[in-house]
């Protein structure tokens, strides 16, 4: 192995990942500082492919929300939007952004700018209910993007399909009125070829993403789908169809090829390969993941890593001859599968267990967010009736701290990896 | 169509008649959905809020309101997080407690733990379980030529359980039913607007939600007697506040806690089960019956906090009602754990401010049993209007 080439290929995914969002960040903050207009985009469909094509740069709201309870603030913007009037039962993120929103756009990495217009799809509700805060708040205008997705488990209608015609049709029909919106709210003409170049570089970030995923069925695994996961994911949705974000997902998916060919793990001693379930422990984030590896354990695979991608995971890659339909089927096709990684994912981590030598499940749904949590016990239930495979079941928050008990989390992944290992040790005998 | 399966209320009077509505809708049992049944007849259980039931009439299948109900999740809540509303977990315990039995079920993305129950139904029984995706974005141009689609999808569903072909006039007859059916609820609604004290809010509420439970025909035989002999009640106004009650769109709060509203209030307009009351005008007989439901979805419609719709800000859809109905004041609410009726709460009670409108605010469980303090507040609140 040339240790040179090691030292710069490996960790370099993290790096250039952290490099870019602080940069990302930056440009959020000098686009505030302007005053220009900003979309505000979530991360299942957040059709920046053709935001881009109208230099609109995009916030997701989201992200910043999560960025605070990493950097453990979070309650303080939490409380504020309760003062406000909102409920400790509602999600996290939402709260955590009218703060954000009611501070001017003050946010611990910088400035936030105000939407000049919002875009969201239907794939978790709260986005609606989101949306129409800042259409209260500012008045600027909400296009809600309906994908409707799978109508129940296994029943996923393809081109072809009348099915999938009546639903393409429609998101067809949505995506040239968002234009004319785009159009209207920018004073810039639609760009074609504009387009086609975002979905190039989205191609190229798509077609990285699964197979980074894919790799990581390597042993040792080589990276946290979680820790590591998460970094790339942010990298996924901020630079979608832009060409700094198709390169990074070149250069990661070398670097996971090299690692593979090497044999060089995540961790150093890989005991245990578990997939996570759910949304990250955000407020204890580093500590949380402590829990597993301390035991050996990695994250080997997450939903989270697929639907928070707006089902990039699938690799969808855009017909660029006809980008407009295309963008139609894509991201009807993605956005459904993201949906699809939240409600009807029992088979799919069924399927996920021998190709990537899984020992066991862990799921982590959060009081913050019933669009993933909602189900996970039931399909907890199925998985295991269906599959001899070892699951945790422990339940926190992405964002607020009065609901995450390290100590009670520990307990019950001490527990866990003792169950875990018990097992091992009788299959050995 | 079946034989009548709410028979208790035929010629008795009024009270009595109100009395066994009141019965019939919390025996957990399901007594009418049983008796279709044990007569042959097949069930398509919908979970709330709106559903064009007239499809599944037309097919000759009774379509079952899924609206959750006063009984233990004693099954269900394995099935399920913590964070989460009752409605969800009881709707499902009935159906595994075969308290309803049926053989498919629908339900529809109104929200982030509705969606989810397609997949958990379905993981749990072998019937048709999916979801009926009302279109998100009423603002489309689009959006009603995708709901005949989506509708035209529901029908072959439908088509596969009953085993027969639904054709355009079955489909208008069945409109027909509704139309009348949603005629006499805006009739029983006129009564509470204009003559409060004729009909409870808790004798209303009865009368109405009945109507998940039985044939739609049975509904409006029901309600073409009882109306009349609501307006010819014998009833004098009382020193009550009128309200508009708002919050009931999804899970509905105990019967109990409603009689304890109407006894200091006068509930003049409401939210509760407005699936039943969302198209607000008559459907076209004429032309293409699916197009004509999807068109009066979108362009016909109520408003509620499950629905975006940039033509109804939800707040100023709640001011609307206050002022048709005449009302001095609100009662704001929302099930507990229920994202969007707690995101709604925020805008309601700003926008009640600004326009100085008084307001209770308060959170109800389907299953609660206490409404001690509730009431004590309520009547604070009254008081204070009465008194002022």
């Amino acid at each position: 192995m040339d240790e040179q080439q090691t030292a710069t290929i490996v960790g370099r995914g993290h790096d250039e990942g952290a490099r870019l969002f602080r940069e990302w960040f930056e440009g959020l903050n000098a686009s505030a500082e302007r005053g220009d207009p900003a979309a505000y985009v979530f991360v299942m469909g957040s059709m920046a492919e053709l935001l881009r094509v109208f230099d609109l740069p995009v916030v997701f709201p989201e992200i910043n929300s999560l960025q605070t309870a990493i950097r453990r603030v979070a309650h303080e913007y939490l409380n504020q939007a309760e003062d406000y009037g909102y409920s400790p039962d509602i999600c996290g993120y939402v709260k955590a952004d009218v703060a954000v929103q009611l501070r001017g756009g003050v946010h611990p990495m910088g400035l936030i700018p105000k939407p000049a217009i919002a875009v969201l799809t239907n794939a978790c509700n709260t986005y609606i209910k989101w949306a129409e805060i800042w259409e209260r708040m500012y008045g600027v205008p909400v296009f809600t993007l309906d994908i409707p997705g799978t109508r129940a488990a296994g029943t996923q209608t393809w081109p072809g399909d009348r099915d999938f015609k009546n639903d393409c049709d429609y998101v067809a029909a949505q995506i040239k009125e968002l234009i004319s919106l785009c159009e209207k709210v920018t004073g810039k003409k639609f760009d074609i070829d504009k387009l086609r170049e975002a979905m190039h570089h989205a191609n190229a970030m798509s077609r990285g993403w699964k197979r980074v995923l894919e790799l990581n069925t390597n042993r040792p695994s080589l990276f946290n789908a979680v820790t590591d996961g998460t970094i790339y994911l942010g990298v996924s949705n901020a630079f979608r169809g832009a060409e700094e974000g198709a390169k990074y997902f070149d250069d990661l998916v070398e670097e996971m090829e090299y690692k593979a060919a090497h044999g060089i793990g995540t961790l150093v001693d890989e005991k245990h390969r578990l997939i996570f379930v759910g949304v990250p422990c955000y407020p204890i984030f580093r500590r949380f993941n402590e829990l597993f590896s301390e035991w050996g354990g990695t994250f080997v695979n997450s939903t989270y890593l697929w639907f928070a991608a707006g089902g990039a995971n699938r690799g969808f890659e855009y017909d660029l001859a006809r980008p407009l339909e295309s963008l139609a089927e894509g991201t009807l096709i993605s956005v459904r599968d993201a949906m699809d990684s939240m409600f009807y994912q029992d088979q799919a981590l069924a399927e996920m267990i021998e190709p990537f030598h899984v020992d066991g499940v862990v799921y982590h749904p959060i009081k913050s967010c019933r669009t993933v949590s909602t189900g996970l016990a039931d399909n907890r239930r199925a998985l295991m009736a269906s599959r001899d495979i070892a699951s945790l079941f422990i339940e926190s928050d992405m964002m607020d701290r009065r609901v995450v008990s390290e100590a009670q989390l520990k307990n019950r992944v001490d527990a866990f990896f003792e169950g875990l290992e018990s097992r091992r040790l009788a299959a050995s005998r | 169509m079946n034989a009548p399966v709410f028979h208790e209320w035929r010629n008795k009077p009024l009270d009595e008649v109100l009395y066994e509505c009141r019965e019939m809708l919390e025996d957990t049992t399901f007594p009418t959905v049983r008796r279709w049944r044990e007569a042959g007849g097949k069930i398509i259980g919908h979970f709330q809020v709106y559903f064009p039931e007239e499809i599944v009439h037309a097919a000759g299948l009774l379509p079952v309101k899924i609206r959750g109900a006063q009984v233990e999740a004693i099954q269900a809540d394995s099935r399920f997080g913590s964070y989460l509303c009752s409605i969800l977990k009881t709707s499902l315990e009935l159906a595994l407690s075969k308290r309803i039995e049926m053989e498919m079920f629908v339900t529809h993305p109104i929200c982030d733990a509705a969606r989810n129950l397609a997949a958990v139904w379905g993981r749990n029984f072998s019937y048709p379980c999916q979801i009926l995706y009302l279109p998100q974005n009423a603002n489309s141009s689009h959006a009603a030529v995708y709901l005949r689609g989506e509708y035209d999808r529901l029908k072959r569903a439908v088509e596969e359980i009953s085993g027969q072909t639904v054709g355009d006039n079955a489909l208008r007859s069945s409109i027909a039913v509704y139309n009348e059916n949603r005629a006499l609820l805006r009739e029983l609604y006129a009564i509470k607007r204009q003559t409060p004290w004729l009909i409870s809010a808790d004798e209303a509420y009865a009368l109405v939600a009945i109507g998940g439970v039985i044939p739609r025909e049975e509904h409006n035989d029901l309600l073409r007697v009882v109306l009349p002999m609501v307006r010819e009640r014998n009833a004098k106004p009382k020193d009550k506040v009128r309200v508009v009650f708002e919050g009931g769109f999804c899970e509905q709060p105990p019967l109990d806690l409603i009689r304890a509203i109407a006894r200091s209030c006068y509930v003049v307009d409401d939210d509760l089960l407005i699936g039943m009351r969302w198209i607000l005008e008559d459907v076209p007989l004429e032309g293409d019956p699916l197009m004509n439901l999807a068109e009066a979805y979108i362009e016909k419609s109520s408003y509620s906090p499950v629905q975006h719709d940039l033509r109804k800000p939800k707040e100023k859809m709640l001011l609307n009602r206050i002022k048709a109905s005449g009302a001095d004041a609100a009662i704001i609410t929302a099930a507990k754990m229920c994202e969007p009726g707690l995101e709604e709460q925020v805008a309601y009670t700003r926008a009640l401010d600004e326009a100085g409108i008084p307001y209770f605010v308060g959170e109800f469980e389907e299953n609660m049993t206490s409404f001690d303090n509730m009431e004590i507040q309520l009547e604070t609140f009254v008081e204070n209007l009465l008194f002022a």
